[in-house]
């Protein structure tokens, strides 16, 4: 139909009419606070994302509450516990929201490349190993399209490659209720220590405080809110600042 | 079956305006309004007067005539007497103006014996009062009754059989037959007798209608009753919809939304018994079209469809496919077959055991027809077209129940406030505000505050609770902790309870046997930091959902 010569005159005219490509179309927008934990403010498009420790779906719904705002649809893949009145209330659109349940073992691979080649972002939680064959054509679906891999807590070892990203969390503290007002309060606010390792351009152990989720049903970083922030163990004055709880 | 009008009785007073001036019908006069003709003797009539001439045209017709002013008080005060005659065949008869009456005659007329004694009754009635009633003294033939009465179905079909009737014989149009009956006569009595019948919508509009269609060359009942009733809504809007229901002998008002009546519902018998998906699914696409003619010409569209199939062994399978926008033939069939594919070829254990012997598709939720506006810029593509593939692949693969999305509705615990909606029964590519925050506006008591937890255990995970001396934590029955949980102890091992808050106890649906519940809830945070959503019912505890 075309010659060779012909393609290669269309790309270049492709190339040349396109606008120039620029740094933030490569990044998925996040939530502010978060965007200081990532390394260049954002999500890397095409990026394998891993979130463990305690709080890790908390965080993972924080880290898609961004993309899915702006735009992006989300697809998650076996993932029916996830809290979704949780993930409404950090900022996820659930009108582009889109649930599938566990495929069995041998399908699962084809089932995540069918939805990581449409969907901007993919939540998985690994419960068997993946096949090295099959993550690595996974990853090229996904950098290829341009979305991004959000991996859940699930089985250790279960993707044989280290992800682009890695979010750990640490020594969570709940605040709004306290050992010494047995009955009284209610769960309202979370502090973690996060660490953020990965490969490449990933800033290795960086950490940092946050808030999972702030007094205000936000993420933020502790020193946003340097009155409960400060310190491990018992709160301060959450009863106080958090004003009585009825 | 198909939707009928009610069945109305019209008594009619030809001139009414001359009677109740008291001049004799067999002199010729004229009533005049705003220099115009508006009712005449049949006397006037003969000499070439007609409605709608002017006073000084009338007058060189029929120069003898005489004039009588427009009074409209004076012709309702004088028919007065003749409805409240009708009260003792029937207690609920309507005036649609001075000289015309009309009654539902469902039950008037097997209490006396059917339409056509009925017609007769209230023509004799009628009759005799006026026969004492203004200008009776002068009537030259008494015996002759000025009342016509006609019946049919709907007002508008009646009043024609009335005009159609003779004093001496009613005309009673058959149940069903006011299409065919209304065919041959022209718009502008049909305009004039909706401006009448159908309050509430414009006059003005209606006339204007009145005029395009005359234009168009719809001059008469029945050439409007031809066109489809959508293209008349499309053209004339919804006084153009009422028109031409009134034309097809039907009521003007449709069926009000989500208030279908049942026989809107398609049903086949499926004989031999159908146990193959795809000869059921081709039968529903013949369903699915009959429904959506049904529908189509009431100028109805479907926006919820219940699928129900019933098998030779009485089993039945019922589903409700909802659509934001409007189920076309097409997409019920469709959905017809993704609902069969799913029971016909599920497990052994919910297939049914015979083959399908009846398949209905029942509208649930009706809206008027307005087309579907598509968006200018754009507006189509929330889900673009690659994720909408991708999805139906993955149902595909999967079977259509395993994708979903999730939609708000009320409720206390974390995982009753959300209900998973297969991705194939609504439209993803339109907005859908159940899944908006907000969508719930009923207060929930005893709802869990934010934060919600990010976990929702699908199966409660069973623990035990105990307080520091190794006992059970229980509720009591006014909601009060028994004791200080002190250890949790689950499977995997026990941790020691840190904090905790609560309880919140919650009596839920106890009108209800079959779905009462009660329970209590409370938050733990154990010792490694870890907080969880604990429910305890009948006596035992669970972990409902886990603050991740």
């Amino acid at each position: 139909m075309f010659d060779t010569g012909q393609v290669r005159e269309l790309e270049l005219l492709g190339r040349r009419v396109s606008p120039a490509s620029l740094a933030g179309e490569h990044l998925l927008p996040v939530a502010p606070a978060l965007a200081r934990l990532t390394p260049r403010g954002g999500l890397q498009r095409g990026s394998v994302v891993a979130v463990q420790g305690p709080g890790a779906t908390s965080l993972a719904l924080g880290l898609i509450a961004g993309p899915s705002a702006a735009g992006s649809w989300v697809v998650g893949v076996g993932t029916p516990e996830v809290g979704l009145l949780a993930a409404a209330e950090l900022g996820v659109d659930l009108e582009r929201l889109v649930m599938v349940d566990a495929p069995p073992r041998d399908q699962w691979a084809t089932v995540v490349a069918a939805v990581a080649d449409a969907f901007d972002v993919v939540v998985v939680r690994h419960r068997s190993p993946v096949k090295p064959g099959d993550a690595r054509r996974l990853t090229a679906r996904v950098r290829e399209r341009g979305g991004i891999l959000v991996q859940l807590p699930g089985r250790s070892r279960a993707w044989p490659d280290a992800p682009d990203l890695a979010l750990t969390l640490s020594d969570p503290v709940w605040r709004g209720v306290a050992a010494d007002a047995p009955g009284a309060g209610r769960l309202r606010a979370r502090l973690v220590q996060v660490t953020v390792d990965g490969r490449r351009a990933a800033a290795r152990g960086r950490t940092a405080s946050l808030w999972l989720p702030g007094p205000d049903g936000e993420i933020a970083l502790a020193r946003d809110f340097p009155g409960l922030g400060a310190g491990h163990g018992r709160p301060e004055v959450p009863e106080t600042v958090l004003g009585q709880v009825g | 079956m198909t939707e009928r009008a009610e069945r109305t009785l019209v008594a009619w007073c030809p001139d009414w305006p001359v009677v109740a001036a008291g001049v004799p019908l067999d002199q010729p006069a004229i009533v005049v309004h705003a220099n115009r003709v508006v009712a005449c003797s049949p006397a006037a009539r003969e000499e070439g007067v007609v409605e709608g001439l002017r006073r000084r045209e009338a007058q060189g017709r029929c120069p003898q005539a005489e004039l009588l002013a427009h009074d409209p008080a004076r012709d309702a005060r004088a028919f007065e007497p003749a409805v409240a005659s009708l009260d003792v065949l029937c207690p609920r008869v309507e005036i649609t103006r001075p000289g015309s009456c009309a009654l539902a005659t469902r039950g008037p007329s097997r209490y006396h014996g059917g339409d056509e004694a009925l017609a007769e009754k209230v023509g004799a009635v009628l009759a005799g009062v006026l026969k004492d009633g203004p200008g009776a003294q002068h009537q030259a033939r008494p015996s002759e009754s000025v009342v016509r009465v006609g019946i049919a179905d709907g007002m508008l079909a009646a009043t024609a059989a009335a005009r159609k009737a003779r004093p001496d014989a009613p005309v009673v149009v058959p149940p069903g037959a006011s299409g065919p009956f209304l065919a041959p006569w022209p718009v502008t009595v049909l305009v004039e007798a909706a401006i009448a019948e159908v309050a509430g919508l414009p006059d003005d509009r209606i006339s204007e209608i009145a005029d395009v269609l005359r234009q168009l060359g719809l001059r008469t009942f029945g050439a409007l009753a031809e066109v489809p009733a959508a293209d008349v809504l499309a053209r004339f809007g919804r006084e153009g919809a009422a028109l031409h229901r009134l034309a097809r002998g039907l009521d003007a008002r449709p069926l009000a939304a989500r208030h279908p009546a049942p026989d809107l519902a398609a049903t086949v018998e499926l004989d031999p018994p159908v146990e193959r998906v795809d000869t059921a699914a081709f039968v529903a696409v013949g369903l699915a079209d009959e429904l959506h003619r049904t529908l189509g010409s009431r100028g109805l569209a479907c926006t919820r469809v219940a699928v129900v199939a019933e098998t030779e062994h009485g089993e039945s399978l019922e589903r409700c496919w909802r659509h934001e926008g409007t189920l076309g033939a097409a997409a019920v069939a469709e959905r017809v077959r993704w609902q069969l594919d799913g029971w016909l070829s599920g497990s052994a254990a919910t297939r049914p055991t015979a083959g399908i012997t009846q398949l209905t598709l029942r509208p649930e939720e009706v809206v008027a027809a307005r087309g579907r506006q598509l968006g200018f810029w754009g507006g189509e593509t929330l889900l673009d077209e690659r994720a909408g593939r991708a999805l139906a692949r993955v149902a595909g693969l999967l079977g259509a129940e395993a994708v979903r999305v999730p939609e708000l509705r009320g409720g206390r615990g974390p995982g009753e406030q959300l209900t998973m909606v297969p991705s194939m029964a609504v439209d993803l590519v339109e907005s859908r505000p159940a899944a908006r925050p907000g969508w719930v506006t009923e207060p929930w008591p005893g709802r869990l505050p934010a934060p919600a937890p990010a976990l929702v255990h699908a199966e409660p995970v069973t623990v035990e609770l105990l307080d520091a001396a190794g006992g059970p934590v229980g509720v009591s029955g006014r909601g009060d902790i028994t004791a200080g949980p002190d250890l949790l102890v689950t499977v995997a091992g026990s941790q020691r309870i840190a904090a905790w808050a609560g309880p919140w106890p919650a009596d839920e649906r106890w009108w209800d046997p079959d779905g009462h519940r009660r329970r209590a809830r409370l938050q733990v945070v154990t010792g490694d930091g870890a907080a969880h959503l604990l429910a305890l019912e009948g006596g035992r505890w669970h972990i409902e959902a886990t603050y991740d």
